[in-house]
């Protein structure tokens, strides 16, 4: 049965088998939809894509108000489960991973040794002052959860360790980028120069 | 610690594309879908999209999720085309 985004609302809304039908049916399109992509992910198997269905499904049921019919409704709550099982197996992979590991930084050499005896001068200029806002001009969650970060740390796994929302943590790590933002313009580094620098 | 010379680079192209606004991942959740759509479409991303755009620059969680997103919507659709 092949449904529009009205029918599925209307559906989901509903009590009964209408309900049931519609379950049913979302269930194995986002079984049959998720499969292929995370098929050769370490830890998923049949087992696990069940569960996800299962946990998206109650997801997806307690945020149908919020759906805004901005885009079709199968792909909302793909995208919905897709962030279900990412969750997942981002935990499974990161809970063992102490974020006490994370502490101050060390300035490491940042010269290519095949490179431009100036241009080298210039990365370590502003490497160096990175490394000094980072030390001086964050607060230690700040630091922490921002070097997490960039060492590949799930972020569920990060704020969980800090006792915050995912949100929280997101404010947290944005506002520690727009000081170290500040402190390299403060330091005469605009984000062109430093582009053109590390050729990002 | 030290961070590697490919952790540093990460860390300075992330300070290069921070604005002063951002949308935070739930938020980027919220309108993905749409954005997705009009990547498959070729449709141009509207002024409201590019917060979207934004994020997804900035957060590797998110764009690793966009990327599985646009799989799977191409996978439902070549089910839906041979059905």
């Amino acid at each position: 049965m092949t449904r529009d985004n009205e029918s599925w609302i209307g559906s989901l809304r509903d009590s009964g088998a209408g309900r049931e039908e519609a379950l049913s049916d979302l269930r194995g399109i986002l079984l049959h939809g998720l499969r292929r992509p995370f098929c050769n992910r370490a830890g998923v198997d049949e087992s696990f894509l069940e569960d996800v269905a299962q946990q998206s499904l109650l997801r997806i049921l307690e945020k149908l108000s919020e759906f805004e019919g901005r885009s079709q409704f199968v792909t909302w709550a793909t995208s919905i489960a897709i962030r279900v099982a990412m969750t997942d197996l981002r935990h499974r992979r990161w809970r063992d991973v102490s974020l006490d590991a994370i502490g101050s930084v060390t300035a490491e050499q940042a010269v290519d040794p095949d490179g431009d005896p100036a241009q080298n001068a210039q990365r370590q200029s502003v490497v160096d002052a990175m490394y000094r806002v980072i030390e001086t001009g964050l607060t230690a969650r700040q630091r922490t959860a921002l070097l997490a970060e960039v060492k590949g740390m799930a972020q569920c796994e990060i704020a969980r360790q800090l006792g915050i929302t995912q949100n929280a943590l997101y404010k947290l790590t944005h506002d520690a980028r727009k000081r170290l933002k500040r402190g390299l313009e403060a330091a005469g580094y605009e984000a062109g120069d430093v582009q053109a620098l590390f050729e990002m | 610690m030290a961070l590697s010379r490919q952790e540093m680079k990460s860390l300075l192209r992330l300070i290069d594309v921070t604005h002063e606004y951002e949308i935070n991942c739930e938020e980027c959740l919220a309108k993905v879908n749409e954005f997705a759509e009009c990547h498959v479409q070729g449709k141009v991303v509207s002024e409201g999209l590019q917060t979207v755009e934004q994020h997804l620059a900035l957060c590797g969680e998110c764009r690793e999720e966009y990327q599985l997103l646009l799989e799977t919507l191409t996978e439902l659709d070549d089910t839906s085309n041979h059905s």
